[in-house]
């Protein structure tokens, strides 16, 4: 059995005067407690503290009963300060064979030797002390455990209060773009941020990092990390050039072991072009019509070494596109198998869903399902999406229905299904839902056949929605190069003559059964847009 | 096409053979409607009977245009019955109406037409 560094440090030693074995004093509060009944100028107090290595330790710890210090020849510090303290008997204190404390005695009055009587009362004593002192203990020490556990908290929620802090308060307001953003931090306090910078020309500096190591250093260098990166946004247009320029301020000052991984892009919300960097943070996701792809970029993480270059790469986030950032918080959850949540599940949560708001719930979800109530989040768990919705009326519009459709022959009648079903409640009546799904099925076909050539991995979308007074249907396929067709009235003469093939009726259908039809291609993607008007609600917008 | 729903039935009387239409005229039932015309040789007249329709889209116009062109040629007048109201104003919008005598009749099924189409 060893003797702790604690136990023996809480010895107390009580100097003896001249005084009678049953004023012997235990070393502990029970002690104190009697204190006031003594002359107190005749008691003195004092602590000896013994080192865990001294012999004396491993002597008192194999001791039957009291011990003579007059006896020991010991090489021992503890012993000669005992000594010198007037200490001629002790009983070591000792409970589930462990030496917790000593019961030290002086001289007797009488200048006799203790009697057998003498001891064998001093060690009934030290018998019925040891565990009320070892209670005593027990109980201080887990006071002084909860007072150091305070103060851990009070750390991490000075932490917590900086990281917040800086934080944005609001989601910027972009025409045609859904933004929502979602900050759940760990315990122990992580180092994730992000933000939002306005820029010049209404272009928008999106920001996404994380700092390693936790508490109250990582909430600074966050905090400093960001207010440069906020300044250098302002001077520089290159998203490398900016990172680089943070990179160059952080290396000096920030503590060693120390490092910040940061996403920086610029986007213009009005063509949905964004240019980026990455220094070492998670890769971004993009979701749109089905199809994944990620913002990736090299560079180093920043506050590592100095002189770093960052690449920069664009790209163009297309009517429909859906951008999540995130942090490791997200993808390293782990479940009880300790398996972790993982990218493949993200980019599957991230397709086809349209609202912003409803991806984060999605994934927050499916992560806390994941992990488990149980489990405690392991690290801040950081989610920005920001969705481009279109035109700037899209804003407004409430997705009602938003699926992917396989490309493959007859097809089509499921998109019919999915739109009667989306606009069953609306302002509309059956002959015209009939009509639009006529469209529907018109322009998934082509969409199927001339977007996708029918194949497997290409699926067509179909989002439904409703604004103040219109159904719109869109629907998008891969064939973003194909031209954008106008339709003509089909000649139905030269079609039964011969002259002319009987096909070609599509398009025409589609413009006679809507409202209004809009075509757009971006290179990757084509989109045809459907629109019926609702009854009434058109008309009362207007007046109104 | 691997999907195929249309199916048929031919009834002859008088000089009028029936061609009772049941499913989809989409792309896959071009073989089922060629088939059905090709049982109407010799007579006087084509009755198309669309009352088992559920769907027509722009290839299955195709289709009946086809057939259209071949009774023209045959020198058959064609008559269809059976439309609902949705798929009789497709008729007439792409002018099918035009070379095929439309039948109202008490099988077509009954639509509410509330909303007059803007």
């Amino acid at each position: 059995m060893s003797v702790t560094d604690r136990t023996v440090r809480r010895v107390i030693w009580r100097r003896p005067r001249a005084t009678a074995v049953e004023r012997a004093v235990a070393a502990d509060d029970a002690a104190a407690a009697r204190q006031p009944l003594e002359p107190p100028s005749l008691v003195g107090e004092a602590s000896v503290e013994i080192a865990p290595n001294d012999p004396l330790v491993a002597y008192f710890q194999g001791a039957v009963g009291a011990v003579e210090l007059a006896n020991l020849d010991l090489d021992s510090a503890a012993l000669a300060e005992l000594r010198a303290a007037g200490v001629t008997l002790v009983v070591p204190l000792i409970t589930n064979g462990e030496l917790i404390g000593m019961l030290n005695v002086g001289r007797r009055l009488s200048d006799q030797d203790f009697s057998a009587d003498d001891r064998r009362l001093l060690e009934t004593l030290a018998a019925q002390a040891a565990p009320a002192v070892r209670v005593g203990q027990l109980v201080r020490e887990q006071q002084a455990e909860i007072r150091a556990r305070g103060r851990l908290e009070q750390e991490l929620a000075v932490a917590q209060l900086i990281q917040q802090n800086f934080l944005p308060k609001e989601l910027p307001q972009l025409a045609g773009w859904q933004v929502a953003a979602f900050y759940r931090p760990a315990r122990a306090v992580g180092g994730d941020f992000y933000d939002f910078i306005e820029l010049a020309d209404g272009r928008l500096g999106l920001v996404i990092g994380d700092v390693t190591d936790k508490g109250v250093p990582a909430a600074m260098v966050m905090a400093a990390t960001r207010s440069v990166l906020r300044a250098s946004a302002q001077r520089l247009l290159e998203p490398g050039l900016v990172l680089a320029r943070v990179n160059e301020n952080l290396c000096p000052d920030i503590p060693e072991n120390m490092f910040v991984t940061c996403f920086y892009g610029v986007l213009d919300p009005a063509s949905g072009h964004l240019r980026y960097a990455n220094a070492g943070h998670n890769v971004p996701l993009v979701s749109c019509s089905g199809e994944s792809s990620d913002l990736r970029a090299t560079g180093m993480p920043l506050g590592l070494m100095p002189g770093m270059a960052y690449e920069e790469r664009e790209t163009t986030l297309e009517a429909g596109a859906c951008v999540l950032l995130y942090s490791d918080g997200l993808i390293e959850a782990h479940d009880a198998e300790r398996e972790m949540f993982g990218t493949p599940r993200v980019v599957e949560l991230l397709g086809g869903e349209a609202d912003s708001q409803a991806v984060i719930d999605r994934l927050v979800l499916a992560l806390d399902d994941f992990s488990g109530a149980e489990l405690e989040q392991e690290d801040d768990i950081t989610l920005v999406v920001l969705r481009h919705e279109g035109g700037e009326d899209a804003v407004r519009d409430r997705v009602l229905a938003d699926v992917l459709i396989a490309s493959a022959p007859g097809n089509e009648r499921e998109a019919m299904r999915h739109v009667a079903e989306a606009a069953a409640s609306l302002a509309i009546t059956p002959a015209r839902l009939e009509r639009l799904g006529t469209a529907v099925a018109e322009a998934t076909m082509n969409a199927m056949e001339h977007g996708n050539g029918y194949r497997d991995d290409q699926d067509v979308r179909l989002v439904v929605s409703v604004g103040d007074d219109q159904l719109v249907v869109r629907i998008v396929d891969h064939g973003g190069d194909r031209e954008i067709a106008q339709a003509a009235t089909p000649d139905i003469d030269a079609k039964l003559e011969g002259r002319q093939s009987p096909r070609g009726w599509g398009l025409f259908l589609i413009e006679k059964m809507v409202d209004e039809v809009r075509q757009s291609s971006n290179g990757a993607h084509h989109t045809v847009e459907l629109v019926m008007h609702l009854e009434g609600a058109r008309d009362d917008a207007r007046e109104s | 096409m691997t999907h195929a729903s249309l199916e048929t039935t031919t009834h002859r009387s008088d000089g009028t053979v029936r061609i009772e239409l049941r499913g989809d005229i989409d792309g896959s039932a071009g073989g089922a409607l060629g088939a059905a015309y090709d049982e109407t040789a010799g007579a006087n007249s084509v009755l198309l009977d669309f009352g088992a329709v559920d769907y027509i889209n722009s290839t299955g116009i195709a289709l009946i245009v086809g057939i259209l062109a071949r009774a023209r040629a045959d020198a058959r007048p064609v008559a269809a019955r059976g439309l609902t109201e949705h798929y009789r104003e497709i008729f007439e919008i792409t002018r099918l109406s035009d070379f095929m005598t439309i039948l109202a009749d008490e099988q077509s099924p009954p639509r509410d037409e509330q909303g007059e189409p803007r």
